[in-house]
């Protein structure tokens, strides 16, 4: 494990001792890591490793399913989210989320992204179409269905839905986006847009993406983590990862030994 | 489990040289036994197309005799006069009346009270031992007879609340019988709608129940109405739980509030069908009344098939 030097105010998330258990099953063995601002955080590692896990704890989505326990302390921006006092609804409000399948809702494309500021209060039907038009502008998918906005979003291509589903998420003006693996459910023309999505949204928002392509990983995101058996085995730089890692395991994975 | 130590070592080994073919049997082609297996499938086609025949050949009988005994019989006048006595001059038109009551009893009753424990067994209970005992407890009232219930309603409704045989006590006994169903079928719908969709409601700061209003429910709510459709028309062809708490055979007066007495379809063509050995026309007036009663079951029945084929799957 490598400590990186950082100044406090840029740390996002701050974990620290993580353990978790499916039942008996311990999923993630004392994670230890720092997610910092306006950065891309990739997480690697072969499939059972527990890098959804991981991300899906960092918005206690891991917590819909009833046999989860956990230990250990995750600060975000300082304060623990396993503590009482933080309620799971204002976490994910901070903390929005892309997962793996598109998931729209079976409604228009205009109620997919309003679906998150209308839950939180706002009803106002010119700020709800200016936040569509800004979501799906940022989503880069405005100029394909600026003219079919009430149209069903089922009618939309797969890679679409995800742009959808992007930007459904930064309607509700997120802090932090969690992508589970966003695009390995799409072909490469779409993943490359998304991927340049990314890109783009690291300057307004802080990204942790779990990701099965190494090369994903390597091109987009600024630090990596290796995952490894509920371990974290590796956390540095992504280019120091990819040209010069110091544990064996590391390399042996991204070097496609195993995994 | 992966081992470490090997990673290291290369020692993966994922080639499939060295593997031998197996060459224990061999398919071979036999045609007499293909023949008979021939053979044995058009056997089979026509056993089960026999079967089908079977039933519907029962089922036009039946609409057969109900047809030519109820000829003549089945009018405007038959619809929209009272019950009398003198079989030229009797109508159905409280029985229509009692079983429109009914219905309104019974459907906000287990709409709402249906919906909601679907909801709360599917959404909100921790699953575990107690949920699972409910769940079968409530499907195996499913299979009550209708006789209990009616035995049911008869203690609860009518002698402890005093509601007597009125309207209300009916709807509410009906509503207990068919609210195993709707339930049930309930629960259904909402399983059925997938998880990802709740999860991106929860992903974005929502709590459970705007999830079930905005996300659970629209989706679920096509399977929910045909269950309940389908439970309702169960209801009204109920006879059982009515003859139980006492419903009357001859009302002269129209029910005008849920808390008059009242006379419903089945009841009607039970009485008329028991009383033909006084009045032999009453089997024409039953049959009669049996085209209606099927008429509304068909209706219904072609509404929920409607609604199910209209909103059916987009995933």
């Amino acid at each position: 494990m490598t400590n990186i030097e950082t100044n406090n105010h840029n740390i996002v998330y701050d974990v620290e001792g993580l353990n978790l258990w499916y039942g008996d099953d311990q999923a993630l063995k004392n994670i230890n890591m720092q997610i910092e601002k306006n950065e891309v955080t990739a997480i690697i590692g072969p499939s059972g490793c527990g890098k959804s896990t991981f991300i899906k704890t960092l918005n206690r989505m891991i917590e819909n399913i009833p046999i989860v326990r956990t230990s250990g302390e995750i600060r975000y921006h300082g304060k623990n989210i396993f503590d009482k006092s933080m309620r799971v609804e204002e976490l994910r409000t901070m903390v929005g989320m892309v997962f793996q399948k598109p998931n729209p809702f079976p409604k228009s494309i205009f109620e997919n992204v309003v679906y998150g500021p209308r839950i939180h209060g706002i009803k106002d039907k010119k700020i709800l179409m200016e936040i569509t038009e800004s979501s799906l502008r940022s989503a880069a998918l405005w100029d394909e269905v600026k003219d079919r906005l009430h149209d069903n979003a089922y009618g939309l291509s797969g890679g679409q839905q995800q742009r959808l589903c992007i930007a459904r998420c930064l309607a509700v003006q997120p802090d932090v986006i969690l992508m589970d693996e966003p695009t390995s459910a799409l072909d490469p023309i779409a993943t490359s847009k998304i991927e340049e999505l990314i890109d783009r949204l690291k300057e307004d928002y802080t990204i942790s993406i779990v990701t099965h392509s190494m090369q994903q990983a390597a091109r987009i995101s600024d630090k990596t983590a290796f995952f490894l058996m509920g371990e974290l085995i590796e956390f540095d730089n992504t280019k120091v990862i990819f040209s010069n890692p110091r544990d064996q395991r590391t390399e042996d994975y991204i070097t496609g030994r195993f995994g | 489990m992966m081992d470490f130590n090997t990673i290291g070592q290369k020692t993966f080994n994922l080639s499939t040289k060295g593997v031998k073919k197996v060459n224990t049997y061999k398919i071979k082609i036999d045609h007499d036994r293909i023949n008979r297996r021939i053979k044995l499938n058009n056997i089979s086609k026509v056993v089960f197309s026999l079967s089908t025949v079977f039933a519907l050949i029962v089922l036009a009988i039946l609409l057969y005799r109900i047809g030519v005994q109820s000829y003549g019989w089945l009018n405007f006048k038959f619809l929209t006069k009272n019950l009398s006595i003198f079989p030229e001059k009797a109508g159905i038109y409280g029985a229509i009346i009692g079983t429109v009551g009914l219905m309104l009893i019974v459907i906000p009753v287990t709409l709402v009270l249906g919906v909601a424990t679907a909801i709360y067994l599917e959404e909100y209970a921790t699953r575990g031992k107690m949920q699972a005992f409910i769940k079968i407890n409530i499907s195996n009232l499913a299979s009550v007879p209708s006789v209990i219930f009616g035995l049911l309603g008869l203690t609860v409704f009518s002698r402890m609340l005093n509601l007597g045989s009125s309207i209300l006590a009916g709807g509410l006994t009906m509503s207990l019988l068919v609210l195993p169903i709707v339930v049930v079928s309930s629960q259904e719908a909402i399983k059925a709608v997938p998880n990802f969709l709740r999860e991106a409601s929860y992903a974005m700061g929502a709590n459970k129940w705007t999830t079930v209003r905005k996300v659970v429910l629209p989706v679920a709510i096509p399977g929910i109405l045909t269950g309940s459709i389908l439970a309702l028309s169960r209801a009204i062809g109920e006879t059982a739980p009515l003859v139980v708490l006492g419903i009357p055979t001859l009302i002269l007066r129209i029910p005008k509030t849920i808390m008059d007495d009242f006379t419903a379809l089945p009841i009607q063509i039970y009485y008329w069908t028991l009383d033909t050995v006084l009045t032999a026309e009453y089997a024409n007036l039953a049959a009669a009344t049996i085209v209606v009663l099927l008429l509304v079951l068909f209706i219904m029945n072609s509404f929920a098939i409607v609604i199910r084929n209209k909103f059916q799957k987009r995933f």
